[in-house]
């Protein structure tokens, strides 16, 4: 890590920590800052109080920060192989991958009924079925690249995986119960606060999986940036790079999606704020940052998503679009000099 | 085995290029017997279409070769491996940088990549090798520019110092002159020459100016519709090799100033 930005890592580092303690503090119980320290120090006399922060409030937290430092890291991974400074897990229909799996899961278990579908319906039914669908529509997505050249043809072949997902899913749901709707679209709402720490382990084990090959990818990003003749002129085993860098894609973006649900912007937007504020390409610098501004841009988003006081949550998705979309419409508004 | 062949560095035997397709396959150029030794500055010439990139890519294992044998110091260019072959041979391409928002300092330092460990720390040696790239092409002064702030003439090159760094040696170039005026044309072919006799690389290049290639080239290959010559340049002109080079009805060969002239 090059010396001039440790500066940089040590603030944010401080924002985390901050952020951290300001969400888990945050919430439609009032609890006094000293409380918060003393359940999540184990040194608290309020048992419920202790109860909310630690089953709730810290679960929930770790949450935030795997879902948005993950969606940043793979909507990095994304733009740099596609070399499109536009491309995210959402664009590029992984997003809609995962859906469609968790979509044939909760709405197609209807089609099976009895055993086998109460059998579907558990939550690791869903968490396979989306990894398993955003693999699947990278995948595709990828094989038809490699005929196509024209990046912008890419990103129309993702769009296009969308539509074909919607329709899917639209011809399920003709055929579901209202009940099994309002689960699917409650998944599509996206949430943080769902997870039991046995859940977050899960979680965070399949998380750290595709957070070690993005590790191991590092130097092959940035031979990326050199275009792939030159890649491959400098020694670097394309497919397979590729290969690795689509495993670790799919792994977090799908597992976070089955988690917690479709949660759209932060993979496209966080790389870009990064790029911008360190100006940098190396991947070794941007990771950590990536990693570090998603997790807090997460934890603020759902801090605003708690309504603070008040017995109501608002949908994370509609918080972070409320964010991410005019941050996307300013980027390309001052695209005088797109830095990528 | 004589001196000779210690010295050659790229030697092809009866090389067939082109592509093969499910239908057919198409012959670009054949019987190509050519030989680089160490320390030359080879110019690549020829009409526009004629097959220079065909044969560049062929020479540098991006395509395969249709027959015959390529060998890179004395052993089967198929036989090398990724890591192996960046080891020994650097291209500077026609294709765009991806990213140009990295600095002059980082994008010659990704040439390590082949020799660096798993993430890509420089160590103190790769540092050195890169500082001689950046001295050896005068870049010190926009060591830490972007290169989105460069122009043309200085982008090319820090593409010909990344190929330097890459410590390889041979560097082949497609088309290094293209976009660029009069005098950097004449620079960057300068630099190539000068490269060259410092540092004993054998330096491939293509390029439409030949009459510069004519004065700066040791050896040149050239390319013609019926066969492809390999001689040195005062040999290729007395041959009056140039003379066929083009369609004769607008510019002619003039062998006193080696140099083309359009017809009156």
């Amino acid at each position: 890590m090059n010396t001039k930005y440790t500066y940089a890592f040590i603030i944010l580092t401080l924002v985390l920590v901050l952020c951290f303690f300001m969400n888990i503090s945050l919430g439609s119980v009032n609890i006094p800052l000293k409380d918060v320290f003393g359940s999540v120090f184990g040194s608290s006399e309020n048992e419920s109080w202790q109860y909310i922060i630690l089953n709730y409030r810290l679960p929930k937290a770790f949450t935030a920060i795997l879902v948005g430092s993950g969606l940043g890291i793979s909507g990095l991974l994304m733009q740099t192989l596609f070399r499109n400074p536009l491309a995210g897990p959402f664009v590029l229909g992984i997003s809609s991958g995962a859906s469609l799996g968790v979509a044939l899961v909760i709405l197609g278990s209807g089609l099976f009924g009895g055993v086998f579908a109460t059998l579907l319906i558990s939550k690791w039914s869903i968490v396979i079925a989306a990894s398993l669908g955003s693999f699947l529509v990278l995948l595709a997505v990828l094989l038809v690249s490699s005929k196509v050249r024209d990046t912008m043809a890419i990103l129309i072949i993702g769009l296009m995986f969308g539509s074909i997902t919607t329709a899917v899913v639209s011809v399920l749901s003709y055929f579901s119960s209202a009940e099994q709707l309002q689960q699917y679209i409650f998944w599509g709402f996206g949430s943080l606060g769902n997870l039991s720490w046995n859940e977050l382990f899960i979680f965070f084990g399949i998380y750290s999986i595709g957070l070690l090959f993005t590790i191991i990818s590092i130097k092959a990003l940035n031979t990326f940036l050199l275009g792939e003749n030159y890649a491959k002129s400098l020694g670097l085993n394309i497919k397979q790079s590729r290969l690795i860098i689509i495993i670790a894609t799919s792994l977090l973006a799908g597992t976070i999606t089955a988690f917690a649900g479709p949660i759209a912007f932060i993979g496209l937007a966080i790389p870009h704020i990064t790029r911008q504020i360190f100006n940098t390409s190396n991947h070794k610098t941007l990771l950590p940052a990536v990693f570090l501004f998603g997790a807090i841009v997460m934890l603020i988003c759902d801090s605003i998503a708690q309504l603070p006081t008040s017995d109501y949550t608002l949908p994370i998705n509609a918080i972070t679009s409320l964010i991410g979309a005019p941050v996307v419409v300013w980027l390309l508004v001052r695209q005088r000099k797109m830095v990528f | 085995m004589t001196t000779t062949n210690q010295h050659s560095i790229l030697k092809t035997r009866n090389l067939s290029i082109g592509y093969i397709s499910k239908k057919a396959t198409s012959v670009i150029a054949q019987n190509i017997n050519i030989e680089l030794k160490q320390g030359e500055l080879i110019g690549l010439v020829g009409a526009n279409g004629i097959g220079k990139s065909t044969l560049l890519r062929t020479l540098s294992a991006i395509q395969p070769p249709l027959k015959g044998d390529i060998d890179l110091n004395g052993k089967s260019l198929q036989s090398y491996s990724g890591i192996e072959l960046a080891k020994t041979m650097s291209l500077v391409l026609t294709e765009q940088l991806m990213s140009k928002n990295l600095s002059v300092f980082e994008l010659i330092a990704l040439s390590r990549q082949p020799y660096t460990n798993w993430v890509g720390n420089l160590t103190e040696t790769d540092i050195s090798i890169i500082n001689m790239a950046i001295t050896q092409t005068n870049l010190s002064e926009l060591k830490h520019r972007k290169c989105f702030e460069l122009s043309d003439g200085q982008l090319q090159k820090v593409m010909i110092a990344r190929a330097l760094a890459q410590d390889t040696n041979l560097i082949i170039l497609d088309e290094p002159t293209t976009h660029l005026d009069m005098y950097h044309k004449a620079y960057i072919l300068k630099l190539l020459q000068k490269l060259a006799k410092e540092t004993h690389k054998t330096i491939l290049f293509s390029s439409h100016e030949i009459d510069l290639a004519i004065q700066l080239c040791d050896t040149m290959v050239v390319m013609t519709n019926d066969k492809v010559i390999y001689d040195t340049p005062c040999h290729l002109i007395n041959q009056g090799i140039f003379e066929t080079l083009f369609p004769k009805d607008l510019i002619g060969f003039d062998k006193k100033t080696g140099s083309f002239r359009v017809k009156k």
